[in-house]
């Protein structure tokens, strides 16, 4: 153990706490020039979990927080390095942590009931592995709600030799949602009134004003019991949403020399929240997702799901300030952040968007999505961040129009040339053949295909299934809910590529298919129609073993699913370069493949990474046993 | 019970305002907008980069490991430059990849970037057996077995979906004022469960204000989830008042019925041998946001006459109400009304015959709470 390092690092945040009633680790700082300063870092790292009160917006609320500082500090390691994190439970019930995306041996995994015991009240526990990958990542108590309360931090990992994606400076982005109801609360709250949250909800006045769904189709959404306006299930209305444990009107502010590269380090650290990153004015340039490089792909907004990280760079080249915006996918609200040349600066911020709703296109039953009746309910309501909308706010002229047209054609062309002939098939379940024909079969019996199981004899019939995806397709070409008709450029899935081969381009031994089930009405979520708490079974695989595994959402909510200790490539046709990911959002009814290489023997946890969906019972148990034990 | 319901749905449909009354006569679903299920064909956003493109622009920068280089080729001009090239070449490449996209893969560009053979996620996957399912216990060879289970307990159990929740939720909690005659009364129900199982209390009642109580009953029931959106409910039920007091047995079912409408449904069979049967339902008309209209209705069912209670046998008596609420909170919702209660049939005779009224219409004003 090197005591200087942790006790700088204490005393730093300890003069900090002395200063305000919560301390802000030094990298969630506003008016931050960079990562220059690593709060913790070296072989021996310790960490001191405890209550203490986080100030957002200038109101305090509780929260738990690492070292006196919620969100944690940033841990800042090196590729090769090995270290040793002596984690202290001064909280009064058992806790955790997981390193979001690291692969350590099993057992310092951080899941308790999977890798580990846990950590009780008073003890501490000593994760000790070594660093065998560079990039983004980040850590979070695995234990309860705690996660919601505070306890997570950003990890950057320097690589061992020089870094292929230069800049000349960089920040950690880390979106998260605050609530000032404990987590337990508003778990309960989403058990007993489905959309206890949502207050943007298809109402009377919204019909009679063609805001929201046409008479025709809400009686066949109302038929199925579907509500399109479910997009999320906690929202502006409990959320404060964050970047480094500022709140919108905190604005944190990250610092520029104009003509910089300046990396972004994107992390979601929300519990329940999908955002939509977007600096007006300034495109994205993504060379990493989930710590892993990619081939530059430059966009003007990407949806980021729930525990995902990107790295982006951005050149702002003016003496002036923009403002980076993360609206929750339902937009009832948004994370703000400025990225200026100096402090105190101030950019415009655009209003909140119209929240999107489920439409015929976005389920791709239909043509273009010409004629869904889209409007603000004036009566909708978000958070505050509402009123930080810049009056009168122009948007930048990013794009160009006479591109927005041309690439508006091709687009159109190519639409119509995939919808009507080329179903995406996927060649791990052998194809959608027949889409069209298929849709109108299902259509026509309505409500009894919505739950039809001989689609998918794996999942346990009951309750907390609601609906069989009919005809689920491959989404990940898919930039997100509300984000088809933004008129710029959005991320998805397919425009990733790998900037390294992959490690292993074996193809898969077998496949294996998993339907993310849920019902929302209940607000029971799980795998197969089975929660965690209905079964230990794991999902097995042997070690060494490749295998194509294919998730299903049957649902009509979007759910990033985490593999732990592992990395997977995404089947999106890029070969030996598919990008690899621990997290993937798997879009409304729609599906994604990924190759396996099951090379980390031991238990794991698989899960929803919405929080409140993994609680429900969104979560089990990936095994990988020896291959000379598996025989 | 099935034409019950059918009555209470064509009842509520009638007085439930606005679009889904007008949507909810034509039951076919001929078209294809209540699909609420999957999956969009992968459609692009307008201006999505189209990697292959983007790519190649891209690869010098990409692949430079060198700051110098870099700095050489970083500013924004020729990043927009990269872009334009990107969207011409891009238009062209949608056609290519529309004709490939009746391949297995819609957008080969992996094969693209390595023209060889296919590689990686590319190639086909085999069918070798899956493993054995172990128990999925490894994290016992490391950490002391005992603290593991206790650990696994706590995760399955209460991190795991198996939690236990209880509410109390007064559906009703009214004044009402009729003819003059002032009342009170009051329905709600509590529970304690998971998931699945539950056990529910039920009670309603009424009364005039100053008087005695007119009736009250409490039901004690096992619900149990017998689908995405019922339960099954059975117990038993007793009745305060009118006297004598009565308790009967009691199966039914409740939940979300298409269209929302939620309903209630159930069959009591007393211990003195009597049958009799209650089906109810409201819908939730939003208004705005927090303003819901509720249309309610109640039908009460014999199947035979009870003399003594002044119950004739077939329908005794039905009520229709609507309710305009507010909700402060989601948990606190003052409303006001109009509730229309009718004794019916033999029933209403007899009341007659007794001197009694057989219902009206009157105002109501009251709160919905759940905490």
């Amino acid at each position: 153990m090197n005591p200087s390092i942790d006790r700088r690092t204490m005393l730093r945040t300890a003069s900090l706490a002395g200063v305000g009633c919560a301390a802000t680790p030094i990298w969630a700082q506003t008016g931050a020039s960079g990562l220059e300063r690593p709060v913790l870092s070296g072989e021996e790292i310790v960490l001191r979990i405890a209550r203490q009160t986080m100030a957002i917006d200038g109101t305090a609320s509780r929260a738990i927080g690492i070292n006196g500082a919620a969100p944690a500090p940033l841990i800042r390691l090196r590729e090769g390095q090995r270290v040793r994190l002596r984690v202290v439970n001064a909280l009064d019930v058992d806790t955790s942590l997981h390193w979001h995306g690291l692969l350590v041996p099993f057992q310092y995994d951080g899941v308790p009931g999977v890798s580990f015991p846990g950590i009780r009240p008073g003890d501490a526990f000593v994760y000790d592995f070594t660093v065998r990958q560079n990039g983004t990542y980040w850590y979070h108590s695995h234990s309860g709600g705690q996660e919601q309360e505070g306890l997570y931090g950003p990890i950057v990992i320097d690589p061992a030799g020089p870094d292929p994606v230069a800049a000349d400076r960089d920040h950690v982005v880390m979106f998260s949602d605050h609530s000032e109801q404990s987590p337990a609360a508003i778990f309960r709250r989403m058990k007993l009134q489905p959309g206890y949250y949502n207050f943007q909800r298809q109402t009377l006045a919204g019909l009679l004003t063609g805001r929201d769904q046409t008479a025709k189709d809400r009686k066949h959404w109302g038929a199925m019991r579907m509500d399109p306006a479910d997009i999320a299930d906690g929202t502006g209305a409990t959320y404060r949403y964050l970047v480094n444990g500022h709140g919108p009107r905190d604005k944190w502010t990250g610092l520029f020399e104009p003509g910089q590269r300046v990396r972004l380090r994107l992390i979601n650290a929300s519990a329940m929240t999908t955002f939509n990153v977007r600096i007006p004015g300034l495109a994205m340039t993504v060379v990493q997702a989930d710590g892993l490089n990619v081939r530059p792909v430059t966009v003007d907004e990407l949806q980021i799901g729930v525990a995902e990280t990107y790295d982006v760079i951005v050149t702002p080249t003016g003496d002036r300030a923009y403002t980076l915006v993360g609206e929750s996918i339902d937009r009832s609200g948004m994370a703000r952040a400025t990225l200026a040349p100096r402090t105190g600066m101030d950019a415009p911020v655009p209003p909140l968007r119209a929240r999107p709703l489920a439409t015929m296109a976005d389920m791709g039953m239909g043509g273009m999505a010409a004629g869904e009746a889209r409007g603000v309910d004036p009566g909708a309501e978000q958070n505050a961040s509402r009123t930080l909308a810049t009056p009168g706010y122009v948007p930048p002229p990013a794009t160009p129009v006479d591109h927005a047209t041309m690439d508006h054609a091709a687009m159109s062309g190519m639409d119509h040339a995939a919808m009507g002939h080329a179903p995406i098939s996927d060649p791990a379940t052998g194809g959608a053949a027949g889409q069209g024909a298929m849709d109108h079969g299902a259509m026509d019996h309505g409500d009894m295909t919505m739950r039809d199981f001989s689609r998918a004899p794996q999942v346990h019939k009951g309750p907390g299934v609601q609906t069989i995806a009919p005809m689920p397709v491959d989404r990940t070409g898919y930039p997100g809910q509300g984000l088809e008709d933004v008129g710029h450029r959005v991320l998805t899935y397919r425009d990733l590529i790998a900037l390294d081969r992959n490690p292993d381009v074996r193809a898969p031994d077998r496949s294996l298919t998993i339907h993310l089930t849920g019902n929302m009405e209940r607000f029971m979520w799980g795998f197969d129609g089975q929660r965690m708490v209905d079964t230990h079974e794991p999902f097995a695989f042997t070690e060494g073993e490749r295998v194509r595994v294919t998730l299903i959402n049957d649902t009509m909510m979007g759910h990033p699913i985490h593999l732990h200790g592992h990395f997977f490539d995404l089947v999106t046709g890029k070969g030996d370069h598919a990008p690899r990911k621990h997290t993937v959002l798997v879009q409304p009814g729609g599906t994604v493949t990924f190759d396996l290489t099951a090379d980390a023997v031991g238990d794991w946890a698989f899960h929803c990474h919405m929080l409140y969906h993994m609680l429900a019972g969104m979560m089990r148990v990936v095994s990988v046993r020896p291959r000379e034990e598996a025989a | 019970m099935i034409w019950g319901l059918a009555l209470l749905a064509v009842a509520t449909i009638g007085i439930a305002p606005g679009g889904v009354s007008a949507g909810a006569q034509d039951h076919a679903m001929h078209g294809m907008p209540g699909m609420a299920m999957p999956g969009a064909t992968a459609k692009p956003a307008p201006a999505k980069p189209k990697p292959v493109a983007k790519m190649r622009a891209a690869k010098p920068t990409a692949k430079r490991a060198a700051r110098p280089q870099l700095r050489a080729t970083a500013p924004a001009p020729v990043d927009h430059a990269q872009m334009d090239h990107s969207r011409m070449d891009h238009s062209g490449m949608n056609h290519a990849a529309a004709g490939a996209a009746t391949d297995s893969m819609p957008m080969d560009q992996g094969a693209m970037a390595s023209p060889a053979a296919k590689a990686g996620t590319d190639l086909p996957a085999g069918d070798a057996p899956a493993p054995a399912v172990p128990m999925p216990h490894y994290a016992d060879r490391v950490w002391d077995p005992a603290a593991m289970a206790r650990a696994r307990d706590v995760m399955m159990r209460e991190e795991g979906g198996g939690q236990t929740f209880a509410q109390v939720m007064l559906d009703l909690a009214e004044l009402q004022v009729r003819d003059g005659r002032d009342g009170y009364r009051w329905e709600g129900e509590a529970w304690f469960g998971g998931d699945i199982h539950r056990a529910v209390v039920k009670s309603e009642g009424e009364g005039d204000l100053g008087d005695r109580l007119e009736a009250a009953e409490v039901q004690a029931l096992y619900a149990r989830a017998i689908g995405p959106y019922f339960n099954l409910q059975a117990g038993v039920r007793h009745d305060i008042r009118p006297g004598p007091a009565r308790t009967y047995a009691t199966i039914g079912v409740e939940g979300l019925a298409p269209y929302w409408f939620e309903v209630d449904a159930a069959a009591f069979v007393a211990t003195t041998g009597e049958v009799l049967g209650r089906v109810e339902g409201y819908y939730d008309q939003r208004l705005t946001q927090r303003w819901i209209l509720q249309p309610r209705a109640e039908v009460n069912l014999s199947v035979q006459d009870v003399r003594r209670r002044g119950i004739g046998s077939g329908i005794t008596d039905a009520e229709l109400g609507l309710r305009l609420r507010y909700e402060i909170r989601r948990e606190f919702a003052p409303y006001v009304g109009v509730s229309w209660e009718r004794r019916l049939g033999d029933t209403a005779r007899f009341a007659r015959g007794a001197g009694e009224d057989t219902g009206g219409i009157g105002v109501v004003a009251g709160l919905r709470a759940w905490f």
